[in-house]
């Protein structure tokens, strides 16, 4: 049964030019079917919001600060300060640790961030979420967007000490650089994609989140070194499988090695093993693993967060 | 859809209400999901906008018009039926949408104007109209959270009148700010009209149906009731806004005071006719049960076309103090020269106290009938007399 009355042209000049090439969009009950490529051509369609939303909460976190941005940057230079001095107090076996610690700990930060803020990115836009039509993925990608502006500011923090101090970039490492940061943001958004779609339905999610970054934390090589780990699971197998090899399917194991490789970058140094052995190719390799792993897992999570996304005006 | 715009078929759209939702996996895992209830906000609606035209949806609260809205903007999903449209929806459900208040207004023009779907360059282009249209210019750097809630409403409203969709969804939003800024908001929805956009427009303003909609549709308990002419759903509605709703209080009060009797006549006693133009008398008796050391004789007439208030008088914000009430009293209002439209009016009758507490309501319980009209207005604005009787 069609409604449809004869009324009186409510434009005089008659044009309709706007609508003959107007593209035809059809809604039903199902769920628009998950593509990749359509998906992705849905955010970049709208990444004039995911912009202006990360804009915007980069600005609220420092507006009315005097210093603005530069407590973001005051973050790794006090943790270099500290750890410089506390090294030398508590004579720690990782030569230059500040480093060591700060080329982990600085994408822990981004991982950990954009996760448990992410959780919450949704329900907090609740009204924006019941009120505007909108691509869902820009509120979690903008949760991630934010840890990674803090992340590219404090990783030029981390540079600039790593050349001044005389620990020195080796050139021939830093092209496992952008490997690793790949690795480390799809990794992320894999992450942040589930807890914020998940934690629409079941509160439970965020506080999940917390908890678990605390035991991920300390099964990430950040604070200890990896080749510690190396050697105490040396030979040690389970049904043919190397248990370091078990420790490195951790994703965030993987990347935060490919971090260290990269800038802390020596292996060992004057005979006290820092980094696990392997060759450059090898740590490449590891990297470039958790990469794909991780591009797999975001195709995953991604296509849950499409199938959920459809009833959050409703759970709200 | 050769002509159409926008065409939805057979449209159906359920909730499901659950007694306690369960928000946790615990909760989950402890009740099963047969707990919840089936709401139908929308069954088997259909409807067709042509190009250029101007649909007004209207209905009573929860007839299911901005369920309507937010399945063509696609907010929510259908349960069933289908949504046709050709080319960009941009729906106005809120005004403001996204606006943070430690952010200038320049900075929440862009923010939300994206989130209308305007790009940054869009934006840029449109920015002076909006600022213009504002009237904020002077505020533009000024975070929002020192505006007054005005000035957001009127921010807000200048970015979402500037948004550049072939489709436009409008939800009530047209009822905000003073006179003057809604005539410009309906110059500006008449604008729209001539650029060729197609509108869709939910709204309790009854005469907007007529002014500005080109052809209505109201919608009842999720159904289409009617449809066609705007001049003929407006009288429909009316006609069931008239029929009784469950959701309505009728009395309220401890009865402490009681309302015995209300009148509604002229007030020259030789004239049985309620015109505009001539002295209205309401004039409410009191019993009291119990003595009560003051109190606060209020009423409210309501349109019977738009169910709002035109008019509500109170003893106590006229500066005529009653009390203490020991026995019966007459209340007599005398509204000097009211200018109605024709048709009915319902009366709402209070005594409070002057702290709020409720001696007696009754909602709606009395009309009146206005036969002709002297001329034209929308609200009362006359100072009443009040006089106070014992009885």
């Amino acid at each position: 049964m069609l409604h449809s009355t004869a009324l009186t042209s409510a434009f005089p000049d008659g044009s309709s030019a706007i609508t003959a090439t107007s593209e035809l969009t059809e809604r039903t009950s199902e769920a628009a079917r998950f593509t990749l490529g359509g998906r992705v051509r849905a955010v970049w369609a709208a990444r004039e919001i995911l912009a202006n939303l990360v804009r915007k909460e980069l600005k609220v976190k420092y507006t009315a600060s005097a210093l603005g941005a530069v407590w973001s940057l005051l973050n790794p230079v006090v943790y270099l300060a500290v750890f410089s001095f506390v090294v030398r107090v508590l004579r720690s076996d990782v030569p230059d640790f500040p480093v060591f610690l700060l080329s982990g700990l600085l994408a822990w930060n981004l991982f950990s961030t954009a996760t448990s803020q992410g959780a919450r990115a949704v329900i907090d836009n609740a009204s924006l979420v019941k009120k505007v039509a909108f691509p869902r993925e820009i509120l979690p990608l903008s949760s991630a967007g934010v840890a990674l502006v803090d992340f590219v500011l404090q990783s030029i923090v981390l540079v600039l000490f790593v050349v001044i101090s005389g620990h020195g970039l080796a050139i021939q490492f830093v092209w496992l650089y952008p490997l690793a940061v790949a690795a480390l943001a799809v990794f992320t958004v894999a992450v942040t994609f589930w807890v914020s779609a998940l934690n629409v339905r079941y509160r439970d999610v965020q506080h999940l989140v917390g908890i678990a970054l605390v035991v991920w934390f300390w099964l990430t090589p950040i604070v200890y070194p990896p080749a510690l780990v190396q050697s105490t699971l040396a030979d040690s197998a389970i049904a043919g499988v190397r248990l370091f090899d078990l420790y490195l399917v951790n994703p965030m194991a993987a990347i935060v090695s490919g971090f260290h490789r990269a800038i802390y970058a020596d292996v060992s140094v004057g005979g006290t093993a820092v980094l696990p052995a392997g060759s450059l190719a090898w740590a490449g390799l590891v990297t470039a693993v958790a990469l794909i792993g991780s591009g797999v897992l975001l195709l995953l999570s991604w296509r849950t967060f499409h199938r959920l996304s459809g009833d959050f005006a409703e759970e709200l | 859809m050769s002509d159409a715009a926008l065409v939805v078929e057979h449209l159906s759209k359920r909730f499901r209400l659950y007694r306690e939702r369960p928000s946790s996996i615990k909760q989950r895992v402890l009740s099963s999901r047969s707990r919840a209830e089936d709401f139908w906000a929308l069954r088997d609606v259909s409807l067709e906008v042509s190009h250029g035209r101007s649909l007004g949806l209207v209905g009573h609260n929860g007839s299911g018009k901005t369920t309507l809205l937010k399945c063509v903007a696609g907010i929510l999903r259908p349960t069933d039926g289908v949504i046709r449209y050709r080319g960009r929806v941009a729906a106005l459900l809120e005004l403001g949408a996204g606006f943070h208040p430690e952010l200038t207004g320049r900075e929440n023009v862009y923010l939300n104007a994206s989130f209308l779907g305007l790009t940054r360059r869009e934006t840029d282009r449109v920015y002076d109209d909006i600022v213009n249209f504002a009237e904020l210019e002077a505020f533009m750097d000024t975070q929002v959270k020192f505006y007054s809630s005005g000035m957001l409403v009127r921010l807000g409203f200048a970015v979402a009148v500037h948004v550049d969709p072939d489709v436009l969804l409008i939800d009530e939003v047209l009822a905000v700010g003073d006179e003057a800024f809604q005539k410009r908001c309906l110059d500006r929805v008449a604008g729209f009209q001539r650029e060729g956009r197609t509108i869709v427009l939910v709204t309790h303003a009854l005469d907007t149906v007529r002014d500005i909609c080109s052809e209505a549709v109201m919608l009842d308990h999720g159904r289409v009731y009617t449809s066609g002419d705007p001049d003929h759903v407006v009288r429909e509605l009316r006609n069931t806004l008239l029929a009784s709703d469950p959701d309505f209080v009728a009395e309220e009060g401890d009865r402490h005071l009681e309302i015995a009797d209300v009148r509604i006549a002229p007030a020259d006693p030789g004239s049985t006719v309620i015109e505009s133009g001539r002295d209205l008398m309401i004039q409410v008796d009191v019993r009291a049960n119990e003595p009560v050391p003051a109190l606060d004789a209020s009423f409210a007439i309501l349109s019977g076309v738009t169910n709002h208030p035109v008019t509500i008088v109170r003893t106590k914000e006229l500066g005529v103090p009653i009390g203490p009430v020991q026995g019966p009293k007459r209340i007599r209002f005398v509204l000097p020269r009211p200018r109605w439209e024709p048709g009915r009016y319902f009366v709402t009758v209070g005594l409070e106290s002057p702290d709020g507490h409720k001696f007696h309501v009754q909602s709606q319980r009395y009309s009146f009938r206005v036969e002709e009209a002297r001329g034209r207005t929308e609200s009362i604005d006359v100072r009443p007399e009040v006089e106070v009787l014992d009885l």
